[in-house]
């Protein structure tokens, strides 16, 4: 009982390949976190305007078609357009090392590659969450 | 205390943000919710609540989707709470309803909101009066509440709106189940959904038959006021009697706003002493079992093989004060 942990995993953009992004929604419900799983062909508005819904604490966003340098910073614009801010922003795909470096820096905290046990994906949302509600950094 | 102001303040002014948090609140049981739903409860009974349930797969989202279609053409807004099943296990939720109302995520007009049924087990969950509330204090026209996929008997819903709707698809039993006591008995309209499907003819005709055998469910009231539940044929995706179904929704409405059975109010007043009953029972059986050593008691008890009946008479008799029960 008590607050558990929400998750939106969405695909944006035009990418139909959603094996990965299942398989995460999977594994973060075994894991004990309520997962709301969008589906595909997302927009940027349309993921901030769920996770805005949803209040959810996290999104973890898959992407396989190579935009993730166009989307990740406008889904990141979109959250921060409605105060959500505080939104743990994450996700993976087929992404180079480089960007990768570049996306974290640009404050996506944290990516997962092609690779990456299933079980540290979730062990970290969930030692990042209990970080910030320790500290109480999320805003009303 | 701020929060609170801050947070009401927002809802009452149109933020969806407020909204979201206040569920939020009611759903983890934040100690803000029972003084913040104290400040909005004066708003709280201008929407129509809608129930929609039936066993899983029968399309419930994807007719929410429609009914959501059909009640914006005619300008009004919608609130949707789509419960889905938590893990008994791991208490994890996969929330898969939005899937089929994508589309409508951009209007506003309207509102979703999935909701993972934690740890009750009648189809709803237990924060959904609460976030209905705050729904219906936000200013929605409706509000439809989704259950989880159910089987026979889960009738909380029934408690929790105005007019349920029972969805049922072809290929899913005989005549014989369409007159089985439970589920269906709930409805006030009844949906065959999937109805370009073979075996939708047949579904109707058992389910009108079925209803024509049965007694009303307030026997008082039976020959003028009581109302047989329509039969309505639908094909959510086909988009197909989604604005008959609304029509049908309208008319359980109307009969209950004439009064003609029992006066709404009193109905509705009657669904929210259910609710501080539920309240209490939850309460209770917290603070007896949380911290006061009851547990350990029950144990001991059991252990010099006395039945289970004798040891609740003796916890009984003492939270309650009276001495147990000699048989």
């Amino acid at each position: 009982m008590g607050r558990r942990i929400r998750v939106l995993v969405g695909k944006p953009g035009l990418d139909g390949h959603d094996r990965g992004a299942k398989t995460i929604a999977a594994v973060l419900r075994d894991h004990g976190m309520e997962v709301i799983y969008t589906g595909l062909h997302q927009t940027p508005e349309m993921i901030a305007e769920t996770a805005l819904q949803e209040d959810v604490d996290v999104v973890g966003l898959s992407i396989l078609s190579g935009a993730h340098m166009t989307l990740f910073p406008r889904v990141r614009a979109e959250l921060e357009k409605r105060g959500l801010g505080h939104v743990l922003l994450t996700g993976g795909g087929i992404i180079s090392k480089e960007d990768m470096q570049a996306l974290e820096e640009h404050g996506y905290v944290q990516l997962f590659g092609p690779g990456t046990a299933t079980d540290d994906i979730a062990d970290w949302i969930r030692e990042e969450m209990v970080k910030r509600w320790k500290n109480e950094e999320i805003p009303l | 205390m701020q929060d609170l102001l801050e947070i009401v303040e927002r809802l009452f002014a149109g933020d969806r943000g407020a909204l979201a948090r206040l569920i939020s609140w009611a759903e983890n049981r934040d100690s803000r919710f029972p003084a913040a739903l104290g400040q909005i409860y004066p708003r709280v009974g201008r929407a129509w609540r809608i129930g929609i349930t039936g066993p899983p797969g029968a399309g419930k989202s994807s007719l929410t989707n429609g009914l959501v279609q059909a009640v914006r053409a005619r300008d009004e807004t919608i609130a949707v709470l789509a419960i889905d099943p938590s893990s008994p296990f791991t208490g994890g939720a996969l929330l898969g309803d939005r899937i089929r109302m994508e589309e409508r995520t951009q209007d506003k007009g309207v509102y979703i909101r999935s909701m993972a049924q934690r740890e009750s087990h009648g189809g709803l969950a237990r924060a959904s009066s609460d976030a209905c509330d705050v729904m219906d204090a936000f200013g929605f026209d409706r509000i439809v509440v989704e259950t989880v996929g159910v089987g026979q008997a889960e009738y909380d819903v029934m408690g929790a709106v105005d007019t349920v709707v029972v969805v049922l698809c072809p290929g899913a039993g005989d005549g014989i189940q369409a007159m089985k006591a439970g589920l269906l008995e709930v409805a006030d309209v009844l949906c065959v959904n999937k109805s370009d499907l073979d075996g939708a003819d047949r579904l109707i005709l058992d389910l009108e038959d079925a209803l024509r055998l049965r007694r009303p469910r307030d026997p008082a009231a039976a020959g003028a006021g009581a109302m047989t539940p329509p039969v309505v044929a639908t094909s959510a995706h086909e988009a197909e009697g989604l604005d008959d179904l609304l029509e049908a929704i309208d008319s359980h409405r109307r009969h209950l706003e004439r009064g003609e059975v029992e006066d709404l109010e009193k109905i509705r007043r009657g669904k929210r002493i259910a609710q501080v009953r539920r309240v209490v029972g939850e309460r209770l059986e917290e603070e007896l079992w949380s911290s006061s050593g009851h547990t350990a008691t029950v144990d001991s008890l059991l252990e010099k093989s006395i039945t289970p009946y004798d040891v609740a008479e003796e916890i009984l008799g003492s939270v309650l004060g009276v001495s147990p029960k000699t048989p």
